[in-house]
């Protein structure tokens, strides 16, 4: 059972490595995600970031511009995300009053 | 079940080195506009800080720190930063969470910033109270902390 488990471990990794493999470099320009238009022949969302980041908000570092400006409402949502997972382990995990009167 | 037994060495290597993790921290969230970081790495590093805390020092000492109370409360006081930011660009006339309406300063691009800089302290708030409250929620219940 061990042995199978190392086996599909190992062809797991060969088949990453295999995948990463067709990965275009890091900063080609002519890879499908910084195209103007995409495979489906909608316009790319990276080249026009890329080209008017600093033009429509007045900011140096793109990746601000992208997380609070283009994508300020998604940032909203994670940290709502954040927050209902806090409540949700509030609740299931705080010990209630019974409970707590049956264990003593 | 592990008891906590005070040990001198962790706890003033805790205790040295959890400040500074708070001052990077907040190196992090406000320099987050012009280098890499921001709201969400930020408040991770605080929580980690009063996390060795806890740790280090037992529940009961680091409850005068961080009051298990207030990590819901503080969770939802940096969500409604976020949002009153949003809120507050809308009310200026402008649309949600364009910054540049705020008028925090002469210069369009230093009111955008302060504009991000209050965006990111809300998310660093929320982020630090809730996985705070995340581990005391893990921790309660058990007698031996």
């Amino acid at each position: 059972m061990k042995t199978a488990n190392y086996i599909v471990l190992l062809l797991f990794t060969g088949l990453m490595v295999y995948a990463s493999l067709g990965l275009p470099f890091r900063g080609d320009p002519n890879a499908a995600i910084h195209a103007d238009e995409s495979v489906a022949h909608s316009p790319g969302a990276a080249a026009y970031y890329i080209r008017n980041a600093k033009k429509d908000a007045h900011t140096d570092n793109m990746v601000t511009v992208i997380l609070a400006d283009y994508r300020g409402y998604d940032t909203l949502g994670e940290e709502t995300v954040i927050m209902t997972a806090g409540l949700i382990c509030f609740m299931l995990l705080r010990r209630r009053k019974e409970e707590k009167d049956e264990n003593l | 079940m592990r008891t906590y037994r005070p040990n001198p060495i962790v706890s003033l290597v805790s205790r040295l080195v959890s400040p500074f993790i708070v001052m990077f921290a907040l190196y992090v969230i406000f320099h987050g506009h012009y280098s890499p970081g921001g709201g969400f790495q930020g408040g991770t590093l605080i929580a980690a800080a009063l996390i060795l805390i806890r740790l280090s020092e037992g529940n009961e000492a680091a409850q005068l720190q961080f009051p298990r109370s207030w990590g819901t409360p503080l969770g939802s006081l940096g969500v409604l930063i976020y949002f009153g930011t949003g809120l507050a660009t809308v009310l200026m006339g402008g649309r949600f969470l364009d910054y540049s309406v705020l008028h925090l300063s002469h210069h369009v691009s230093m009111s955008r910033s302060y504009g991000i800089l209050m965006v990111e302290i809300g998310v660093g708030l929320a982020v630090t109270a809730i996985l705070v409250s995340i581990f005391d929620n893990l921790l309660e219940g058990n007698p031996d902390v």
